[in-house]
């Protein structure tokens, strides 16, 4: 029977089915952080358990690190005892960590792949949300809770029901200067943010294979925020080229007997799907956020909407608190909104290729005699990982960065959600590359618009939104 | 874990869609290496006028009046009624630990994320899944009848309402034997190693390269 990927994926790792319908599911890798692990070993401590597969693990700290000067270590005690306790935890289990200070260290969605840690075929978990991310490797990935990371540290297996199946299928050329990030809001924004509640996402069709292993992960990263899990695309070979020669990659015979498995691990002709959803790719156009979910979302063209059109007195009285919080008016066209800060990063968009589509917009700046706006306080931009940084630096981007007026910061989560110093202050208004544009999710009373990188750094010069679309030379394909 | 048999409790209403769960628990707080004490700081921002940090007494902070969960009326309550798509967002856990400290052992709405419902099983809180519609009618009498109280029946899978009305309700099986006898699922896991034993060996010769490193 033709199977889908998301069927082939959990099939290969069911470890035994109750006749409920619930199975156990084994895990192969798992990523650890330091904001949801501490209470997980602290579980283990008390319960005198051990470790199931200390070698499936690989931790990092991300979210409390600092972006500026590390010399100096963490400021905010509560902070710093947080980073603290998963060395000792990593220490104590005998886990690889790559701390604070290594050059490995990243946000663990970005240093996974990176790593070769995240394999096409496995199963990944993490306790966040946007391990969806590494779906875009054809493995099955989603974010788990504390205690279930405790009992993946304890028996490397998780109680699961099977999701049901969707497929969006995306196809078209997506025109000079939208990205992934565009193409995960304009999915969002159709099908809104519980759209894929209860459904593992497969994302298919021309325009998801034209895609890059980063842009594919942008994609996976967001499937989250559609409500899915799980977000996937089916392993090719630019995803085997992608995986080649990393550290934890395997090697020699084993390469090969895994690259001819991976290049099975697509969804068969005629597999069903519960749902099936299609978009036009070449219909896509930059997209902006403009209220406090990110389905709130319309393209740079579009005007803010009004109340008054919602479709229900439920969402009415949404966009209403929206635009309240966000201190916007009906009626406002986006490129009328001006910005305090920009936000370049996170586990969305730091990779090198959304630095580099940011530093094309730095470079074309100054190439007019322009830099960041005046009126903007801040732009920052914020590597995903030190390797990430290390490339960029390689191939110059800091100095484009830097030269058109942005920082240029050290590797972590940062003002995706604010658990560092780098925040909005209330009333600040923030073109950001993240994923969420929650209340307070950048910091109390912030204003979150998401965008790509190049959409965010092209606001970040104009103070204000503008379609990169129009701006020559400064978008890259 | 605690078990959850019956409820008999005060509602109180969250009229809005898509709570996510930096909502529900501000980042500040994820700080905590501890899994207690998160109930002062549910929903802070909503809560408070002023700014919370973690470590911080709450109880002289100034409360938002416009708050629903500051109404007197509302005190001691244990069901939250909510609306669509309640606990998207971010994975915590801290999410239903701050609920549950909060004193919320029931959550009623439409539909709910998935990892925060997942979540609330791990932690003694019974999510349930109403239609819309149904739904809609108790956030009317909840804010209609001051003192307002639903029983609910885990083994029966029954809402009830003051005027005796009962409402089924559909729980995953295997969820619902967990929670109805506070079981811990990592002991339950155990129970099964050497079921995992074997799937690792089979894995091994099939694909062996997920064992390399």
């Amino acid at each position: 029977m033709a199977r889908t990927l998301y069927d082939k994926l959990w099939d290969a790792h069911v470890v035994h089915q109750e006749e409920n319908g619930t199975a156990l599911i084994y895990i192969d890798r798992h990523l650890v952080h330091e904001v949801t692990s501490p209470q997980a070993f602290e579980g283990l401590k008390l319960a005198g358990r051990r470790l199931w597969q200390a070698k499936t693990v690989l931790a990092t700290p991300d979210h409390n690190v600092p972006t500026t000067d590390r010399a100096a270590g963490i400021v905010d005690p509560v902070s710093r005892t947080q980073v603290e306790t998963l060395d000792a935890n990593c220490a104590e289990f005998g886990l690889n960590e790559f701390r604070m200070d290594d050059s490995r260290q990243g946000i663990v969605h970005v240093i996974g792949p990176e790593q070769g840690f995240t394999l096409p075929g496995a199963t990944l978990v993490c306790g966040d949300s946007h391990t969806s991310t590494h779906g875009a490797f054809a493995a099955l990935a989603f974010g788990i809770g504390t205690s279930e990371v405790e009992q993946v540290l304890a028996t490397q297996c998780l109680w699961q029901k099977k999701s049901k199946s969707m497929l969006v299928n995306v196809n078209g050329d997506l025109p000079l200067g939208v990205t992934a990030k565009d193409l995960a809001l304009a999915i969002i924004g159709r099908i809104g943010t519980a759209g894929g509640n209860g459904y593992a996402i497969e994302f298919g069709g021309s325009t998801i294979r034209a895609l890059s292993m980063e842009g594919r992960m942008t994609l996976c990263n967001m499937a989250i925020e559609a409500g899915a899990r799980a977000g996937m695309v089916a392993a090719d070979e630019k995803t085997i080229a992608y995986v080649e020669g990393r550290p934890q990659a395997p090697k020699g015979v084993h390469w090969q007997q895994a690259v001819a498995y991976w290049r099975s691990l697509h969804s068969d002709d005629g597999a069903p799907f519960d749902a099936v959803l299609e978009f036009d790719g070449a219909a896509i156009k930059p997209q902006v956020t403009w209220g406090t979910s990110p389905e709130m979302v319309l393209s740079v063209e579009d005007r803010v909407p009004n109340p008054a059109d919602a479709p229900s007195a439920v969402k009415k009285a949404d966009w209403e608190r929206a635009l309240a919080y966000m201190g916007l008016a009906a009626g406002t066209p986006i490129g009328e909104i001006s910005i305090d800060k920009a936000f370049i990063g996170s586990c969305t968009n730091s990779r090198i290729e959304d630095l580099r589509e940011a530093a094309a917009v730095a470079r074309w700046a100054v190439s007019q005699g322009r830099r960041v706006a005046d009126t903007v306080r801040l732009a920052i931009v914020v590597p995903g990982s030190g390797l990430v940084k290390a490339q960029a630096e390689a191939e110059g981007l800091d100095q484009d960065f830097r030269a058109a007026g942005f920082e240029w910061r050290e590797p972590g989560c940062s003002m995706c959600l604010a658990m560092n110093a780098d925040r909005l202050e209330p009333g600040e208004r923030c073109a950001s590359t993240s994923n969420r544009n929650f209340e307070g999710r950048q910091g109390q009373g912030g204003r979150t618009h998401l965008v790509s990188p190049a959409m965010a750094a092209a606001a970040a010069v104009f103070g204000h939104f503008v379609d990169i679309r129009g701006l020559h030379g400064a978008a890259q394909r | 874990m605690k078990p959850f048999t019956t409820l008999q409790g005060l509602v109180a209403p969250l009229d809005r869609a898509n709570v996510d769960t930096d909502a529900i628990i501000p980042k500040q707080f994820l700080k905590s290496i501890k899994r207690s004490g998160f109930g002062p700081n549910a929903f802070d921002e909503w809560r408070y006028l002023d700014r919370g940090e973690p470590d911080r007494d709450c109880s002289a902070r100034p409360l938002n009046p416009d708050f629903v969960l500051n109404q007197a009326r509302y005190r001691g309550a244990s069901i939250l009624l909510a609306r669509e798509n309640f606990g998207c967002g971010s994975s915590r856990e801290h999410a239903p630990w701050a609920l549950e400290d909060f004193g919320f052992r029931a959550i009623i709405a439409p539909s709910f994320a998935d990892i925060f419902f997942n979540n609330c099983f791990k932690n003694g809180i019974l999510p349930i899944v109403l239609a819309a519609d149904v739904v809609d009618r108790l956030f009317r009498e909840t804010e209609a009848q001051e003192g307002y109280r639903l029983t609910i029946d885990l083994a029966a899978q029954t809402v009830t309402t003051p005027a005796g009305e009962v409402i089924r309700f559909a729980v995953d099986g295997e969820s619902k034997h967990r929670l109805f006898n506070g079981l811990d699922d990592i002991g339950l896991t155990l129970l099964h190693t050497d079921r995992i034993k074997a799937y690792e060996e089979r894995r091994r010769a099939e694909a062996a390269w997920l064992f390399q490193a």
